[in-house]
């Protein structure tokens, strides 16, 4: 009798032993702490936060941990671990003017009020393989400027709004803003639900795209116009305080792109801005979600949308690798239900093919002729 | 006569600057051959889409008679009631092909797209209709299991008129049918569809740059320029004796082509 | 075989069935709406479970969303209650909601399923909570959600009756082998989710409550008891149901849906029952 998949709950309680084992893998190396992958995998963490968007660098670390280092499974557990948390608020729009920059460039001007910062960054290293880092090396050279600049840096969005050449965005007002974590996404899609699904969205699908428009699928001529990265403050007014108060600092970046829009019968020629954030240190993930925020508005601008980057409802509901990897991967579970009801029509459709054949053998000796 | 089977009064539409249509007045009767001529940006194919429902106007009105009499303003309806009318009382013929077939469909499904949209759920009586409507079309009804892009353009067009011909519609719109064609298919398909609309008496808005095209099909004329009718009558007369200038332009030069 | 499982000690770091008390009170908001537009979509704000989409998230925040604690619970995946999948969503209930888990389609109140419906005919008072991929029936014809949401509202489905001509046209018969759409109180075309068409039939004026539940497509749908559900057909080409000629080599059923088995590497082949419960109870088991 055939009992291979049965039986599920003793192979179920093996597989997870095994996979507890080969988790920790060789006993004779110590553990990776939490704390370690905290700091020495930080970009790791980085990504795992934004895209299980919730901002927790200790959780993100266990969470690739437990992960065995897959970064989607990671970013899957803390999603699961934050829909559990309860929300007792919103807090105050993130002032990122103000931010205590670690990094600041601009690719649209040479210099600028507070300069250039070109801050921790892989830009201008060589990728040569470091091989002192294979063995336990000595601690790395002191940085001159490892202080956060302490000026404030304009914005340089804000230098071109204020000249009329920029569309500025349109304020929020006071409305809380929609939660793409309570509510399904609407199509059309509002643009804060459209920044909260990209800002979860999967970096590689975000960069795929972004990379698409600037081949020609979006028509985009996009400028950094600023990249900075740095700690901001998280303001909350709870209701019964009236004001809001400093909760704590976090770390983002943030990428405001500035593109050429040719103006239209209701706005003048001008340019616009499509705009990236990420939690922590994420400067390709916030310059592609720019990159794509600025194609979703082609509707909106009256632009011609080709572009698979322009199409809202392709781009949002396959942005989510939590959703898109379960989806993918459930392909694993059993389907022999179905695949026998596919076996049966299969069989029907064949037999009734045969049965025409037989029954009209000189059409087959034509389609024969017709192949020679 | 009877009361006209459409009639639109006064609109109005604009894109930015230009007045696309500007105070258009213009009515179809049972059984009547309306054709809308005038040259590209004229606003023909833009009445032609705002007469059919399928684009609002910013101000006029749209009456439509259906077979009880009961006049409908087309703009007040709603989405489902305009389909309903598309489905059943009216046809629209495209220029392109691709606009009024399923290029991913055999040319039995597009035909009998419109009888099941309407109810028919027997397959044997669907298909006999199909390849009923592809012989009254001059097509060969043993191609019907084949898709559009297996036949020619002056084929496609026959296809996408036996597909709103087959429920029996009363109004049929038709947007340079024949542009794009070679000429001498061009020739053939205004015959057709000249026998088709006198053998079903069907109302005809045929929409067109081709004045040899409107004088062989039309029994009105109605001419378009910078979104007014600026002559409109008997076919014969409008062609034979222009009246306004710019009709006979549009004459002259079909003279002299 | 003992069917019913006893209640284990509760898990105390999570609420009830898991969701907090506000989501389920959303969700049961959305299945009331459903109830009341048989076949409709209605859109929830699906949350992020402790399973990976695609492997029944939605059925599971319907079944959390009503389940009680005297509900008896029963799990199904491709018929079967000991499947793996099946196993897994059924020690996350008996984990988080504590509640009385059961084999036997007679004895239970929830029977969540994937893929297939019970033999045994259900019954008034019985819950089916189906686990959805694609809640949208329309979905290989017109991927985009805002028009297929159109051709709902004006209750147009030509496409899929076309989609069927052409398939007959073709091949002789319908294309489809499950998911096979069907029309719920004469007005909403639906997708009664990847059952094989063996089980369509049983949903017509079923006496017990079908949810249906899309976690990743963020949908909830039902049919009420004794609603009228038909399979799209053609009167002339009607609808058929398929199963294998086989008799199931376990209990000899002749009537139940089977699954087919290969037996050795000569391609030998065996027929067993997919519903495993309804197998045991014809060997009186």
């Amino acid at each position: 009798m055939y009992v291979a998949v049965k039986g599920g709950d003793a192979a179920i309680s093996a597989a997870h032993a095994w996979l507890a084992q080969r988790r920790r893998g060789d006993e004779a190396l110590p553990e990776l702490s939490p704390a370690q992958i905290e700091e020495q995998l930080g970009l790791a963490v980085d990504r795992v936060m934004a895209e299980g968007s919730c901002h927790d660098r200790g959780l993100a670390a266990l969470a690739i941990k437990q992960a065995r280092g897959d970064l989607i499974e990671a970013a899957f557990l803390l999603r699961a671990y934050r829909n559990t948390l309860s929300r007792f608020a919103a807090c105050e729009p993130l002032d990122t003017g103000a931010m205590r920059v670690q990094r600041r460039i601009s690719a649209t001007y040479k210099d600028l009020p507070g300069g250039q910062v070109l801050g921790p960054t892989f830009d201008y290293t060589h990728r040569l393989l470091d091989f002192a880092l294979a063995a336990e090396g000595l601690p790395p050279a002191e940085p001159e400027e490892a202080e956060a600049a302490s000026a404030t840096m304009p914005r340089v969005t804000e230098l071109l709004a204020r000249e009329g050449l920029m569309s500025r965005d349109i304020a929020g007002g006071n409305e809380t803003p929609p939660d793409l974590t309570r509510e399904p996404l609407p199509f059309p899609t509002p643009r804060p639900l459209r920044l909260q699904s990209l800002a979860r969205g999967d970096e590689g699908f975000l960069l795929g795209l972004g990379y698409s428009t600037q081949r020609g699928y979006g028509n985009a001529h996009p400028f950094v116009a600023e990249l900075r990265m740095g700690e901001v403050e998280i303001m909350l007014a709870p209701s019964e305080l009236g004001f809001a108060v400093s909760i704590g600092d976090i770390t983002v970046t943030e990428c405001q792109m500035v593109n050429q829009f040719a103006g239209s019968a209701h706005n003048p020629p001008q340019f616009t801005r499509g705009y990236g954030l990420a939690m922590g240190h994420g400067e390709r993930r916030a310059m592609a979600m720019a990159l794509v925020d600025r194609a979703l508005m082609a509707t909106e601008m009256g632009e011609e949308a080709t572009a698979p980057a322009q199409d809202a409802e392709f781009v949002l509901l396959h942005a989510d690798n939590v959703e898109a990897t379960g989806f993918v991967e459930h392909l694993k579970l059993p389907h022999h239900v179905d695949f026998q009801s596919e076996l049966e029509k299969l069989r029907s459709i064949r037999a009734r093919w045969q049965a025409d054949r037989d029954a009209n053998p000189l059409a087959e000796a034509a389609a024969l002729e017709a192949t020679i | 006569m009877s009361a006209p089977l459409l009639e639109a009064a006064n609109l109005q539409l604009r894109f930015g600057a230009v007045r696309a249509l500007d105070g258009v007045d213009i009515e179809i009767f049972p059984g009547e051959v309306v054709a809308i001529v005038g040259e590209s940006g004229s606003g023909k194919s833009t009445l032609l889409r705002v007469l059919a429902g399928n684009m609002d106007a910013d101000a006029g009105t749209v009456l439509y008679r259906d077979a009880g009499g009961e006049a409908h303003d087309i703009h007040a309806l709603s989405e489902a009631g305009r389909r309903k009318l598309m489905r059943s009382d009216w046809g629209f013929v495209h220029q392109n092909a691709r606009d009024g077939l399923r290029m991913g469909i055999s040319a039995g499904g597009n035909v009998g797209e419109r009888l099941m949209a309407a109810g028919d759920r027997n397959y044997a009586h669907i298909r006999a209709e199909a390849a009923d409507w592809m012989a009254r079309v001059e097509m060969d009804p043993a191609r019907i299991d084949e898709p559009p892009k297996n036949f020619s353009g002056g084929m496609q067009q026959r296809l996408q008129i036996a597909r709103c011909l087959v429920t029996n519609p009363r109004l049929v719109f038709m947007d340079e049918p024949t542009g794009g064609l070679d000429v001498s298919v061009q020739a053939r398909l205004l015959d057709l569809i000249r026998g088709l609309v006198s053998q079903l008496g069907l109302a005809v808005f045929f929409v067109t740059h081709d004045i040899a095209a409107a004088r062989l099909l039309a029994h009105r004329i109605v001419v378009m320029r910078h979104g007014r009718i600026v002559e409109e009558g008997l076919a014969d007369r409008v062609l034979d004796d222009p009246r306004h200038a710019y009709t006979q332009l549009l004459v002259s030069s079909v003279l002299a082509a | 075989m003992n069917a019913i499982t006893p209640r284990n000690a509760p898990e105390n770091a999570y609420n009830f069935a898991y969701l907090d008390e506000a989501t389920k009170r959303m969700i049961r908001r959305a299945i009331l709406k459903a109830i009341a537009i048989p076949g409709h979509q209605i859109p929830f704000g699906a949350r992020e479970m402790p399973l990976p989409y695609g492997w029944g998230t939605g059925g599971i925040q319907v079944t959390a969303a009503i389940l009680g604690p005297r509900d008896v619970l029963k799990v199904i995946d491709q018929g079967a209650d000991d499947t793996t999948n099946a196993v897994s969503i059924r020690r996350f209930f008996a984990r988080v909601a504590n509640v009385q888990t059961t084999t036997r389609t007679a004895e239970a109140t929830i029977i969540q399923t994937r893929h297939r419906i019970p033999e045994r005919p259900l019954t008034e008072g019985q819950v089916m909570v189906f686990q959805v991929p694609m809640p949208e029936p329309l979905f290989k014809l017109e991927p985009r959600l805002a028009e297929t949401r159109r051709l709902h509202a004006l209750g147009d489905y030509s496409l899929a009756q076309v989609k069927l001509y052409e398939d007959i046209a073709k091949q002789g018969e319908s294309g489809s082998s499950y998911n096979h759409p069907v029309m719920v109180g004469g007005r909403y075309l639906m997708s009664p989710s990847p059952i094989p068409g063996f089980d369509n039939p049983k949903l017509h004026n079923s006496p017990a409550l079908m949810l249906f539940g899309a976690g990743r497509e963020k949908k909830i749908y039902a049919v009420p008891p004794y609603t009228s559900v038909e399979s799209l057909d053609f009167e002339d080409h009607p609808f058929r149901p398929m199963r294998a000629p086989q008799h199931c080599s376990a209990c000899g059923s002749a009537t139940s849906y089977l699954d087919e088995i290969i037996a050795d590497d000569q391609g030998g082949r065996i027929f067993v029952c997919s519903d495993t419960d309804h197998c045991a109870e014809t060997q009186g088991l």
